[in-house]
């Protein structure tokens, strides 16, 4: 037996300066990330706001391509053939229900597409009625947003970076805007622009969407961006005393490149989450306006106009309110919990 | 008193920066309509040569920031003028020409990096802003000389200001000041937020920076030692005003300003038996607000030796001996 394996003698020989390549291996560097890709990781990390993202997905894909093959239009009633007696089989089938001539057809060897959700009073698919009222309701929803989100942050980043007088003054519109009743001039607008709108724009490309969504658009550029200016000033003006907008402005940074470069990418955070939950709100009013009567042009539908026209048949046929009632809520519940997952991911606050 | 400015210190050296009677006032707003002007800095004059470094030192609240910030026009003076290389800084174009000669070091490294950018993009910022570069390439070079420059690896320019320590981010903020090939800085207070050890890096840093590139600082710190380190003369700030400007080994041998003299006896020493022999003068009361400054001498309210003419006028600025600026009616008495 070799006795130094006992020893508490240390053999020199064993310990060695390590070689240059041997430091490198040690030398552990994390691979630099940036900001984005870090949130997209915590943001794929977050189950919730990650199945609220995929049926966010669903509906919007659904919206945009279901039209494009389903073999019903949403506007054309199938029991009005044209040189034919009117057939009013058609109207008000239950879901997978078929009407006569159709039965007549299926036993015939002919396959017929089933109605999913059956058809409506005058006969109309349900299902491609309550896609395109996804869709009608997504584009105002997204849109809208978009509107409020660029006047929002123009005007309150302008207010917040300028101050003094420019900041009084905005905030005393601001205000103003504030204390008129929101649903009465919503309403308001909304009848007069149905008047003077639809003339104007008539023969227009703009035509074919309808003036009832185009004063919808300008109701919410008018209306709704106050509560974004005034949360993108308070944030601009507690960002704007940090001392890196000091040290840019002695690098003789002007106005607009600070405002560009450091104040907007540092209230990202706020402002997106702001805006996923500016879509919703937007989807809502967009609904209680077209169930009020004041939205979309028939036979146009909307989520809103469809649960509307749904009350009169409430006993008989209540899925008819159930299903677009559902998909409103699908919509806004998933867009807010991935408004929420958003923030959580991309809010520096959290990082650490 | 812009006559008294102490541009005769050395006939050879041309300065580079001239203040004259510089003030910078804020209005505080105290009612419905009212304000009262807040005089954070009050008719200061001095003058600072090529190659110099100018310790500026005084207790928080002294105005020594504002001063800093004001000979770089990040506030607009409220009088007073700040003279480059013989040509005052009066539009809009003298400032941005001035903001490619004159640069700032800020005192937190925390706050003064935006937490959204990448130390390159924060270093190449300035040269963004004065488009200093032909294309991407040569901009990525400069970037990677400057954080040579401050000892930083190459391989941190894409990180985030989170990942790095105090003295690492201080680093990138000095190599931010220097991208556009600055002659003059105004370092403000930039160590006071770091350990001991870190702060010994970077002033020595500063020095070498200052050897190599040919810099001239204002210094501002509150930490005396390191201002005698690093400084060849010192300005001494009281309440807004300058009360001693002379050489740095002088003015702590032999402070003449009754406030100079407090003050330097308030530095520790680390022998023992010397610091037993010194006797430190205490200042008794508060430092009265800028806002209802005293009349006369500022300092005459906690000034041991004040007489009934300190409270009338304000004393000048004066040279007492060469090179030596006091405000002090009693300089004479005091000191013989």
């Amino acid at each position: 037996m070799d006795i130094s394996k006992l020893s508490m003698h240390v053999n020199v020989e064993d310990f060695l300066p390590a070689t240059e390549e041997e430091k490198e291996y040690m030398v552990q560097m994390r691979p630099s990330t940036t900001f984005f890709r870090d949130g997209l990781k915590r943001l794929s990390k977050n189950k919730v706001a990650m199945v609220s993202f995929f049926i966010i997905l669903l509906i919007t894909l659904s919206a945009i391509f279901v039209p494009m093959f389903w073999p019903y239009k949403y506007e054309s009633m199938l029991g009005m053939q044209p040189g034919k007696p009117v057939d009013a089989s058609f109207n008000n089938l239950r879901p997978f229900e078929y009407s006569s001539t159709e039965q007549a057809r299926i036993e015939a060897g002919e396959s017929v597409f089933p109605h999913v959700f059956g058809t409506d009073s005058s006969g109309r698919d349900y299902f491609i009625r309550v896609i395109y009222g996804t869709r009608i309701s997504l584009a105002v929803g997204f849109f809208a947003s978009i509107i409020v989100l660029v006047i929002g942050l123009l005007v309150g980043s302008v207010s917040g970076y300028c101050g003094g007088r420019v900041d009084i003054i905005i905030m005393r519109i601001v205000d103003i805007i504030y204390s008129l009743p929101d649903m009465l001039m919503v309403i308001l607008l909304a009848s007069v622009m149905k008047v003077t709108l639809g003339p104007a724009i008539d023969g227009t490309p703009l035509a074919k969407i309808g003036s009832n969504i185009i004063s919808l658009f300008i109701i919410f550029a008018l209306l709704y961006w106050v509560s974004m200016s005034r949360l993108v000033r308070g944030q601009i003006l507690s960002l704007r005393e940090q001392e890196y907008v000091l040290a840019a402005q002695a690098a003789g940074a002007k106005g607009s490149w600070i405002i560009r470069k450091h104040l907007i990418p540092n209230c990202i955070s706020v402002i997106v989450i702001s805006t996923a939950l500016q879509i919703p709100s937007a989807i809502f009013t967009e609904s209680y306006l077209s169930f009020l009567g004041l939205g979309v042009n028939a036979p146009m539908p909307s989520l809103g106009s469809l649960a509307s026209d749904a009350l009169n048949g409430l006993n008989s046929y209540p899925y008819r309110l159930i299903i677009p009632a559902i998909v409103i809520s699908l919509i806004v519940l998933s867009l807010n919990l991935f408004g929420d997952g958003l923030r959580d991911a991309f809010d520096p606050k959290l990082n650490s | 008193m812009s006559s008294n400015t102490p541009n005769e210190v050395n006939k050879n050296a041309q300065p580079l920066i001239e203040v004259k009677g510089l003030k910078q006032y804020f209005q505080i707003n105290t009612g419905f309509f009212r304000s009262i002007p807040l005089k954070a800095v009050d008719d200061i004059s001095f003058s600072i040569r090529e190659g110099e470094t100018l310790g500026l030192v005084g207790e928080s609240g002294c105005g020594k920031t504002t001063a800093g910030r004001s000979i770089l026009h990040l506030y607009t003076p409220t009088a007073g003028e700040v003279i480059y290389r013989g040509k005052p800084i009066i539009t809009a174009k003298d400032i941005a020409e001035f903001r490619t000669k004159a640069t700032m070091v800020f005192q937190d490294p925390y706050s003064s990096l935006d937490p959204r950018m990448t130390v390159a993009d924060i270093i190449g910022e300035p040269l963004d802003v004065h488009h200093m570069y032909k294309s991407q390439e040569e901009r990525r070079q400069r970037i990677l000389e400057l954080m040579d420059h401050v000892g930083l690896n190459s391989e941190h320019a894409a990180r985030y200001a989170h990942e790095f320590s105090g003295g690492q981010r201080q680093r990138v903020g000095i190599a931010r000041a220097l991208a556009v090939n600055p002659d003059f800085i105004v370092c403000d207070e930039p160590v006071s937020a770091l350990d001991v050890s870190i702060q010994a890096q970077v002033i020595n840093m500063f020095e070498e920076l200052q050897d190599k590139l040919g810099l001239t600082y204002l210094f501002i710190a509150h930490d005396l030692l390191v201002v005698r380190h690093i400084s060849d003369r010192i300005a001494v700030m009281y309440l807004g005003r300058m009360v001693e400007l002379a050489d740095a080994k002088e003015i702590y041998e032999r402070p003449l300003h009754p406030y100079s003299k407090a003050l330097i006896s308030a530095v520790p020493v680390p022998d023992p038996v010397t610091a037993r022999a010194n006797k430190r003068i205490a200042l008794t009361g508060e430092i009265p607000s800028p806002l209802h400054a005293p009349s006369g001498c500022p300092f005459r309210t906690r000034c041991p030796y004040a007489q009934p003419v300190c409270a009338e006028s304000m004393p000048p600025f004066r040279e007492v001996e060469k090179g030596r600026f006091v405000a002090c009616h009693r300089v004479e008495e005091i000191n013989s």
